[in-house]
C-alpha cells in the first residue's frame, strides 16, 4: 500500500505507548510542535496489556496541565490504530493535521508561522 | 444528689422525665432564646441547649443556658470537644457552674466539616467519653485534671449521648456502658424511629444491669413532612426511618403531613413509657418549639412534677 | 513517607512571575516514591513553566537539577556551585516543606514551595495514597488492632466508633472508611474485642506538636 499521509508529520517510534511519558509530549510541544499525538494499538490489542490504556491517562494528564497554561488542549490527543491498518493511520494523521491547523500554529512556535509541524509517537 | 438540678431530681424520685431542646439564634438577639424557651416552659423538666450544633456558629450554649435561668427555667448545657481544649472546657465548666448550671451534655460533636466554617482548625483534645471523666473528675475529685484543687467545686448532672443506630450496631450497647463506667449520670439517644432495633438495643442494656446506674432518655424527633422523613432516611448517617413511617406519611394529603407526625411521636413516646429501662423521653422538635406542648400534652405528660 | 502534591500551575507561576533565573530543585526520598517531585516530576513542572512563560512572552531560564534529598544539610551542600554566583535569582523546590526551608537557611536566595506537604501515608494502589499517621510523638496503635485512631478517625476519637458511623464509612465522607468500624472488625478477627470495653484514658498531647517544634538528640551517632 503507498498511502499518503500529510508530510508535516514526524514519526518518533516507540515500542509500545506505554513507554511514552507525560515529559516526552510536553517536550514535542516546548520545542515548538504545533501538535503531538499518540497512536497506540487498538483497546485490548495491546502486547503489554494495557501499555496504550496508561498512554490514554497520560494524554489526559498533559491535555489537563496544558489547559492550566493556557495552551490548547486539542493540540495533544491519543488515538488507537491497528498495527495493520494503514489506512486508518493515514487518516488519523489527516485528522491530527487538520484539527492542528484549525487552531493555528503553536504559540511557541512564532519563528515558523506558516509550517505545520506535528508529532506522531507510537 | 449530685447537682441537686431538677431534671435530676425527677428522674431519681422516679417519674418518667421530658426534655426539650433549643438551638441557639445565629446572632446576638437574646429575645430569640426567650421567645422559644417560652414555649417549653412548665412543658418540660430540663431544656438541652445545643453547643453550635452542626458547626454553625451561634449564640454561646453557656450564655444561652443563663438566659434560659433568668427565666426561672432549668437548661442542659452541651459542650462539643470540636471547638475547646482541656483547659477551655474545664474553664468553661467553672463558669457553667458558677451561672448556676446544673445539667451538662458531654459531646464529641458534629464535624466542622458539615458548618459554615469547614476552613477552621479543629480541637478534639478529648473525645465525649474523657469528657464525662473530666466532668466527674472535676465534681467528685474537687480537682481539675491538672491537679490543682478547686476553690468551689462545680456540681454536675452528667449526661451523654447515644445513637443505637450507629454501625457496628453490637458494639453499641458496649460503648454505652463504657459512659456509664466514666461516670454518666443520664443518656439522652439520637432520634429513634426503628421501635424493634430500639427495643432490642434496650433489651440489651437492661440485661447487663446498666439502665440501673444511669438513666435513659430516648430521643424523639416529630417527623414535619415526608420529604423531612425522606431526608433523614437517606442522609442522616446512623438514622433510620422505617418504610412504615414513610407510608404512613404518604397515606395523609400533604397539608395533614404535620399533624400525622405529632400523632406519630405522640405514640413513640407511649411506647416509651412502657419500653423497659427508659426513664423518659428527649423531644428535639427541630426549628419546632411552638409545636413541642402539644406533642406533650398529648403524650400525657402534663403536668409535670414540681420537686423541691 | 511525606505524601505530597504538586501545588497548581497557577500557584507556581505567580510565585515566580518577577524572576527570570530559575533553579528547580527535586527531591529523590519521599517525593520520588510518591510521585510529586522526582526527576520526571521536575521535568514535567520545568517544561510545563518554561511553556507558560514562553507564551507569555517572558521566557523563563529555568535549570532542573534533583537531589539525593533535601532534607540534609550535605545534600543541599551541592547546590552551592549553582546558587553562589548569581547565576539563578530564585528556587524553586519540589521537596517536602522541610526542602525550601533547608535551602533557605543554606543560601540567601528567595526559595519557593512547588509541593503542598500533605500526610503522612502510604499507598493504597498505584497513583493513590491515604493517610496512616499525625505524627503525634507517642505511638498507641496496638492498643487499637494496630489502627491508628488519631490520623484516622475524623474526630481522632480515642473510644469510638461515634454515632456517625454508617456501613463501614464516616460521617464525614463516603470515601473515608471509618477506623473504628475497621478495629471493631480487626479486633473481633483476632478475638480481643472484649480489650475494646476498657476506656483509654486522656492522652497526653505533650509529644506531639502542641508541645512545640519537636528535635530528636542522638548522642551515640554525633560526629
Amino acid at each position: 500500500m503507498r498511502l499518503n499521509y500529510p508530510p508535516n508529520v514526524r514519526i518518533v517510534a516507540v515500542p509500545c505507548t506505554g513507554r511514552v511519558d507525560m515529559i516526552h509530549l510536553l517536550r514535542a510541544i516546548e520545542q515548538g510542535a504545533d501538535g503531538v499525538y499518540v497512536a497506540g494499538c487498538m483497546e485490548g490489542e495491546c502486547h503489554f496489556v494495557s501499555g496504550n490504556l496508561k498512554a490514554r491517562r497520560r494524554v489526559e494528564a498533559v491535555k489537563k496541565l496544558l489547559r492550566e497554561i493556557g495552551i490548547e488542549p486539542e493540540r495533544v490527543e491519543m488515538f488507537n490504530v491497528s498495527a495493520s491498518d494503514g489506512p486508518r493511520f493515514a487518516a488519523v494523521a489527516r485528522e491530527m493535521t487538520e484539527r492542528v491547523r484549525g487552531l493555528g500554529p503553536s504559540p511557541l512556535a512564532k519563528d515558523h508561522p506558516l509550517d505545520l509541524h506535528l508529532q506522531a509517537v507510537g | 444528689m449530685k447537682a441537686g438540678s431538677n431534671l435530676e431530681k425527677v428522674l431519681t424520685s422516679g417519674h418518667f422525665a421530658i426534655t426539650g431542646e433549643l438551638g441557639p439564634p445565629r446572632g446576638a438577639n437574646a429575645d430569640v432564646v426567650r421567645k422559644k424557651a417560652e414555649f417549653l416552659r412548665d412543658k418540660v423538666d430540663s431544656i438541652n441547649i445545643t453547643d453550635n450544633q452542626t458547626s454553625v456558629v451561634r449564640m454561646s450554649s453557656i450564655a444561652v443556658s443563663r438566659i434560659v435561668i433568668e427565666m426561672g427555667l432549668e437548661p442542659n448545657a452541651q459542650m462539643t470537644c470540636r471547638d475547646r481544649n482541656r483547659i477551655a472546657i474545664q474553664s468553661d465548666l467553672l463558669g457553667a457552674s458558677a451561672l448556676g448550671i446544673k445539667n451538662v451534655l458531654c459531646l464529641s460533636g458534629d464535624h466542622n466539616k458539615f458548618g459554615d466554617h469547614p476552613q477552621c482548625k479543629n480541637v478534639f483534645d478529648l473525645d465525649s467519653m474523657q469528657l464525662i471523666m473530666t466532668l466527674k473528675h472535676m465534681r467528685d475529685e474537687g480537682k481539675v485534671l491538672g491537679g490543682q484543687e478547686l476553690d468551689g467545686v462545680p456540681k454536675f448532672f452528667i449526661g451523654a449521648a447515644a445513637n443505637p443506630f450507629g454501625d457496628p450496631f453490637d458494639f453499641r450497647v458496649t460503648r454505652l456502658a463504657k459512659k456509664v463506667e466514666a461516670g454518666v449520670d443520664f443518656v439522652q439517644t439520637q432520634c429513634i424511629y426503628n421501635m424493634d432495633k430500639f427495643r432490642t438495643f434496650m433489651k440489651q442494656a437492661v440485661d447487663q444491669g446498666l439502665t440501673e446506674k444511669f438513666h435513659m432518655l430516648a430521643g424523639i424527633t416529630p417527623l414535619k413532612s415526608l420529604g423531612m422523613a425522606r431526608y433523614m432516611a437517606k442522609f442522616v448517617p446512623g438514622l433510620e426511618v422505617p418504610d412504615y413511617y414513610l407510608k404512613r406519611l404518604q397515606g395523609v394529603e400533604k397539608k395533614k403531613q404535620a399533624d400525622e407526625g405529632i400523632k406519630i411521636a405522640v405514640e413513640q413516646i407511649q411506647e416509651m413509657k412502657e419500653t423497659p429501662g427508659v426513664a423518659g423521653v428527649h423531644l428535639m422538635a427541630i426549628e419546632w418549639e411552638h409545636r413541642s406542648p402539644e406533642i406533650i400534652e398529648a403524650a400525657g405528660l402534663l403536668p409535670r412534677p414540681k420537686l423541691d | 513517607m511525606v505524601i505530597a502534591e504538586r501545588k497548581p500551575i497557577e500557584e507556581i507561576l505567580a510565585m515566580v512571575a518577577d524572576f527570570k533565573k530559575v533553579l528547580l530543585v527535586g527531591c529523590k526520598g519521599c517525593v520520588t516514591v510518591c510521585c510529586a517531585g522526582g526527576t520526571k516530576e521536575v521535568g514535567i513542572l520545568g517544561s510545563a513553566l518554561r511553556i507558560a512563560r514562553k507564551k507569555a512572552g517572558n521566557p523563563l531560564a529555568l535549570v532542573e537539577h534533583t537531589l539525593e534529598r533535601q532534607c540534609d544539610p550535605e545534600y543541599i551542600e551541592q547546590l552551592a556551585p549553582m546558587l553562589e554566583n548569581g547565576e539563578f535569582d530564585a528556587v524553586l523546590s519540589m521537596a517536602c516543606s522541610v526542602g525550601p526551608q533547608f535551602i533557605a537557611k543554606r543560601y540567601l536566595k528567595q526559595v519557593f514551595p512547588a509541593l503542598n506537604t500533605t500526610f503522612i501515608g502510604g499507598s493504597l494502589e498505584h497513583g493513590v495514597w491515604a493517610e496512616f499517621c499525625q505524627s503525634c510523638g507517642n505511638c498507641i496503635i496496638h492498643n487499637f488492632g494496630g489502627l491508628c485512631p488519631i490520623s484516622r478517625c475524623s474526630k481522632s476519637l480515642m473510644n469510638g466508633p461515634c454515632g456517625g458511623s454508617s456501613g463501614g464509612k464516616c460521617e464525614v465522607s463516603n470515601e473515608i472508611d471509618c477506623v473504628w468500624q475497621l478495629i471493631y472488625d480487626r479486633m473481633t478477627a483476632l478475638g480481643q474485642v472484649d480489650r475494646m470495653r476498657k476506656i483509654f484514658p486522656i492522652k497526653d498531647w505533650s509529644t506531639s506538636r502542641d508541645g512545640g517544634p519537636r528535635k530528636i538528640t542522638r548522642e551515640d551517632l554525633k560526629l
